[in-house]
């Protein structure tokens, strides 16, 4: 994809990096928002990589898992997270504070090959903690918004409460550069405005859409993918121009440890984004 | 490239001089007919006739666990203690290849500077050998080797032939230059090419590999694998003992009384349930036939079709030591439907279930 498989640390990847936590608020009841900043500023600065990269984070005594940066390259300095709690790091990353350090390694995996999407048409599709990974191509695409087409962005969430980042989407609705539709698979408040039913419900608002020039991202959990991949179809457009992110357990992110893989492929080099038409060729399904 | 001759009997004393800066290892014998590379500190200890050690020479580069760093609050403490400076002698043509294809796995996309610095710091002076009842190297076209040692000492009658893989090896060959003859005679070489023959004949195994990655393809269904997978204990054995087997788990040791951690890498193993647990508990691979066939590709197709040669160098280490006799010899029979049936009533004698 985008190629690069270059990370911070050119003569020991496997060193983490000193950074500072910036910000941290709660998302929902398990998910975190985490704002941070490298140490040291030319690298805070100079650190690049793609929507769709992920960078090891590490919490002394605790260990080391990955997480998709959710900031978009087109604002450097800061890195921004939305991490739920799972296990050991994460319960380790949820008890820090803002001011807490902790490391950070990476960029990592090959990224959204967003670069080469110029002028073309693009679908988010989002579920879930989805939306980690597809807020930076979304935010990419904002902030370069002129060279790309037509932006939809569909994103669900199973009760308003446990939609993330629902404030920064709501605001989304405002603007007229992009049709945002959001939904929740059922109201619990009553006070839900929006689309209520699963995100598949959303499609039918998608009009004239032009398969050809049209570039689908698709993250949520699994189940998420099989009715969503199904509606793209429909929409008929091409399975490799439907991209999607794969989640495996990850201990080295530079395709040594061997964890990731699926078959001969290695999630952490030559994932975590995939073309639905690499995944059919996968024997192991998602 | 440039071969010498060496007296079997100055063997030791070369080894002796240049190994006074470095450590060397060789093949000992540790339990009865078991060998292991070790750390020679008398030289009459050092088993030229062995066939296979227990653990391949990859425990010399990755150890089975060692630190990556310290981790503090100030920051990261590098640790490359595990890679000293080197020499290990006796290293067969199989496990030579096996190191190989660790430098293309270890040098790709991303340099790991743990197993490079030890390679780096290694000289690998190879040994020529026998084949016994579980060697597969022939069919796996790793029997002979043409790179990625210094020396390779080839055993004729009463010396050695010393073929100079490199610069390094040239330097060693230099400190004691009154050991080494240039003259090379036909007598020599008749007895080289006699010894060459003789071994090919000696190979008792004999695997299609070119076959393998389109039968694990139409096979990947198969109950072959259901069988297989009901008999594996899940031990892991079978990777730890496997040279060309690379994976690893990271931990985070919390030293006591201090904001400080070690950080440091352990071997694991595919064919263990808990390598592919993601968080919420899923598991990609919780059967045992998945893992297993994850192994299988990964020695009998991922690699034929990409280097056009398996990741299996032939060693025959899984054959010596599954407890319920799956390797690479039995699955790949089961694979091509030969013998199934001596296979398989051993293997529903050996496992209680
Ligand atoms: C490319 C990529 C991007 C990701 N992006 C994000 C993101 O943006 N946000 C996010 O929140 N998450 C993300 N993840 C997932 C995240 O990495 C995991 O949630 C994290 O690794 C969990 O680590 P932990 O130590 O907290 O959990 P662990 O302690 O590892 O446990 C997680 C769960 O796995 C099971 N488990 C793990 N190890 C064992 C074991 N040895 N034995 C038995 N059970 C075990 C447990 O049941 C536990 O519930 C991403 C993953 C990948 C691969
Ligand atoms: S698969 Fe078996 S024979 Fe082949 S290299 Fe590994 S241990 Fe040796
Ligand atoms: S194949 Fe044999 S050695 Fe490997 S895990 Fe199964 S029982 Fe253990
Ligand atoms: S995470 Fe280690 S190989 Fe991919």
């Amino acid at each position: 994809m985008n190629g690069e498989n270059k990370c911070m640390n050119q003569t020991n990847p496997y060193l983490p990096e000193a950074a500072r936590i910036v910000r941290t608020y709660p998302l929902t009841e398990d998910v975190k928002f985490f704002q941070v900043r490298l140490v040291d500023m030319e690298k805070a600065i100079s650190f690049k990589y793609s929507p769709g990269q992920f960078a090891m984070i590490s919490v002394l005594g605790a260990g080391e898992a990955p997480f998709s940066i959710s900031s978009t390259p087109s604002r450097p300095g800061l890195l921004e997270f939305c991490i739920r709690k799972a296990g050991t790091v994460t319960n380790a990353i949820f008890k820090l504070k803002e001011n807490d350090h902790i490391g950070i390694r990476g960029p990592y995996g090959n990224g959204f090959p967003i670069e080469s999407m110029h002028g073309k048409d693009i679908i988010i599709v989002m579920g879930g903690l989805g939306a980690a990974p597809l807020r930076s191509v979304l935010l990419y695409c904002l902030d370069n918004r002129d060279i790309f087409g037509r932006v939809a962005l569909l994103h669900g969430a199973k009760r308003p409460a446990e939609m993330i980042l629902r404030e920064e989407f709501f605001a989304l609705k405002e603007r007229n550069d992009l049709e945002c539709y959001l939904t929740v698979d059922a109201d619990d408040t009553g006070k839900w405005k929006e689309n209520i039913g699963v995100v598949t419900t959303l499609f039918p608002l998608l009009k004239d859409i032009n398969p050809s020039k049209t570039f689908a991202f698709v993250c949520g959990p699994p189940v998420m993918y099989k009715f969503v991949l199904k509606e793209l179809i429909k929409l008929n457009i091409p399975k490799n121009q439907i991209l999607m992110t794969l989640e495996r357990r990850m201990k080295c992110g530079v395709g040594k440890c061997g964890h990731c893989a699926i078959d001969y492929i290695y999630t952490c080099i030559d994932g975590p984004v995939f073309t639905y038409w690499d995944v059919i060729h996968m024997r192991e399904l998602i | 490239m440039k071969i010498v001759k060496l007296k079997k009997e100055n063997l030791f004393s070369f080894l002796e001089a240049i190994s006074e800066e470095a450590e060397l290892w060789a093949p000992v014998q540790k339990y009865e007919n078991k060998h292991s590379f070790q750390l020679i500190k008398d030289f009459s200890q050092i088993d030229l006739k062995y066939t296979r050690t227990i653990l391949p020479p990859k425990k010399l580069f990755l150890p089975p666990t060692f630190n990556m760093f310290l981790a503090t609050e100030q920051g990261y403490e590098e640790d490359f203690s595990h890679a000293t400076k080197k020499i290990l002698f006796g290293v067969h043509p199989c496990d030579i290849h096996g190191l190989l294809i660790l430098d293309r796995f270890f040098q790709h996309v991303f340099d790991d500077p743990y197993y490079s610095k030890a390679r780096q710091n290694t000289l690998i002076l190879g040994l020529s050998c026998w084949p016994d009842e579980n060697c597969m190297c022939k069919s796996t076209n790793t029997h002979i080797i043409e790179e990625g040692y210094d020396l390779f000492f080839s055993e004729l009658e009463n010396d050695y032939l010393v073929w100079i893989g490199s610069s390094q090896g040239d330097d060693c060959i230099r400190i004691k230059p009154g050991f080494f003859d240039e003259d090379i005679t036909d007598e020599d070489i008749q007895i080289y090419i006699k010894w060459q023959n003789e071994r090919d004949k000696a190979f008792q195994v004999d695997i299609n590999f070119v076959a393998m990655p389109d039968l694990m393809e139409l096979k990947y269904e198969n109950p072959i694998w259901e069988k297989l997978g009901d008999a594996c204990l899940a031990c892991g054995s079978c990777s730890n003992v496997c040279p060309t087997c690379n994976c690893y788990n990271v931990l985070d040791k919390p030293l006591l009384n201090k904001d400080t951690s070690e950080i440091g890498r352990c071997w694991d193993a595919c064919t263990l349930e808990s390598y592919s647990e993601v968080a919420g508990g899923e598991n990609f691979r919780e059967k045992r036939a998945q893992r297993l066939k994850l192994w299988y590709t990964h020695k009998l197709q991922a690699y034929i079709s990409k280097y056009g040669k398996p990741a299996c160098v032939g060693c025959g280490r899984c054959a010596s030591t599954c407890p319920v006799d799956i390797n690479v010899q039995t699955v790949a029979k089961a694979l091509e439907g030969k013998d199934m049936d001596t296979f398989w009533n051993r293997l529903s004698k050996e496992v209680t279930k």
